[in-house]
């Protein structure tokens, strides 16, 4: 039986395997996704990021119990923490907050290294997400560390993106950077039992406000009906306003609500076509770094190394321009 | 392309809480290029089996000093190859009593590091291990 039909089957044991198969990219593992990929496409993938510390690991933690306990979905989580980038070791130690989840079969979580490729994380990632789906889970989580842009890369992959906050991490200045905060669909406040959430909150606001600038007339109650009425008759969805949820996760304060907001999401995007776009722009992308990948060795094999590293050589003393160079090993 | 990466787990099986000389093993795994995935404290033989599953790891390292080896150890091993992972190598740290290591080693396990072991002969042992 091979590694697709097993997983299929619900094979926990081929699951981990195929994993670290489609991880390390064996050929192998392009065959059991292209035998999975009819399968895919049900499960709902959300994606939490923020910066380190402000407690991601705990949030995953308790919103995967609360989809457990009181929606009876089967929850993946893909937990993604840095590689050194002297060593290319790793310690990966998010199951250390997620020990609540340990026991129950309808929880699967994978710890996951960056290994710093160059945009091979993003794939990798889609590609184990696609396998989770496959396999039957209903919510795969991404949890990566919001630090550079292939962490953003990763989070983009998901229908809902949360971005965590923490009070005390940063000024105003920091909430109106570009960056991570605007891939948000939502945006939490863990630790909101800390002092400084009122700062915090207020510059998030301030910040959606100066990104959504229609939306600003939206909060004001009075003329919010008539921004929104003529925009619903022309079919064009309305926006998605990123809602900021104050959450404890340690303490599971604020997770029903967060769930709802996730649920609300959900909604907006099934009813917007929100939902198509995103699945739309992922394949898009997907599709996109294969051909580039076969290009690329399509390249390598037609071009003897010998040549390439003359033409690289004649680059590096400046005889040649890299334009130039292009078109020599290209073009012939 | 990524190669293939060493992924060990590293477990504190029992109730003893000190966790120094687990951090210091992973620390060092992880210089040498390891991936290795922490569990945190008071695990059940059952959660690290469950966690080596999900993970797929080479290599299991448990880290016990409360006396409990000879009943957690097994106890693990036994879980592990329910699971179908025999080929997972388990590594032991701790305070081990020289009388036990023979009967560690009848039951499966690879390794044994007390205290004052290097962490180069760690991380050679782990590598020869997984290379077979």
């Amino acid at each position: 039986m091979t590694y697709s039909q097993a997983i299929l089957g619900g094979d926990r044991l081929a699951l981990a395997r195929l994993l670290t198969q489609v991880e390390n990219d064996v050929p192998e593992s392009r065959t059991a996704l292209i035998e999975l990929f009819p399968h895919t496409g049900k499960a709902h993938l959300i994606g939490v990021t923020g910066a380190p510390g402000t407690g991601k690991s705990s949030l995953v933690n308790q919103l995967a119990l609360y989809y457990r306990k009181t929606k009876e979905k089967r929850v993946a989580i893909i937990a993604v923490d840095p590689s050194s980038p002297f060593t290319g070791g790793a310690v990966l130690g998010d199951r250390v907050r997620m020990r609540d989840l340990s026991g129950d079969t309808g929880v699967f979580i994978r710890s996951m290294a960056t290994r710093g490729s160059l945009g091979g994380l993003a794939q990798s990632t889609a590609n184990m997400a696609q396998v989770f789906d496959a396999a039957g889970f209903d919510i795969v989580i991404i949890e990566t560390v919001g630090a550079g842009q292939s962490e953003v890369d990763v989070a983009r992959l998901a229908h809902t993106t949360l971005v965590v906050e923490a009070p005390g991490l940063g000024d105003d200045i920091q909430a109106i950077k570009a960056g991570i905060l605007e891939i948000a669909d939502i945006l939490v406040i863990n630790k909101s039992d800390r002092p400084g959430v009122e700062n915090t909150e207020k510059a998030l606001k301030s910040m959606l406000e100066l990104a959504h600038p229609t939306e600003r007339v939206f909060q004001h109650h009075g003329q919010s009906m008539r921004t929104a009425a003529p925009r619903q008759d022309s079919s064009s969805a309305p926006m998605w306003i990123p809602p900021i949820q104050r959450t404890v996760a340690t303490e599971g304060k604020g997770i029903a609500e967060l769930a709802e907001s996730i649920a609300l999401h959900v909604a907006y995007l099934t009813q917007s076509g929100g939902w198509g776009l995103r699945e739309r722009a992922r394949l898009e992308v997907e599709l996109e770094a294969l051909i580039r990948e076969k290009l690329l060795n399509r390249f390598r094999e037609d071009v003897p190394q010998k040549r390439y590293d003359e033409i690289l050589e004649k680059v590096i003393q400046r005889n040649i321009s890299p334009w130039e160079a292009v078109r020599m090993l290209i073009d012939k | 392309m990524t190669e293939k990466k060493i992924r060990v787990l590293v477990a504190k099986p029992g109730l003893d809480g000190h966790d120094r000389g687990a951090k210091v093993v992973a620390r060092a795994l992880r210089d040498a290029g390891m991936e290795v995935i922490y569990t945190g404290l008071r695990q059940t033989p059952e959660m690290i089996a469950e966690a080596a599953l999900q993970e797929d790891v080479d290599v299991v390292g448990l880290s016990i000093l409360s006396g409990a080896h000879m009943a957690l150890t097994p106890r693990v091993m036994e879980l592990l190859k329910a699971n179908g992972q025999s080929h997972v190598k388990v590594f032991i740290g701790g305070i081990i009593p020289d009388e036990d290591l023979l009967r560690l080693k009848e039951m499966g396990v690879t390794g044994v590091f007390g205290p004052g072991a290097s962490t180069e002969d760690i991380i050679r042992d782990v590598q020869m291990a997984v290379a077979g």
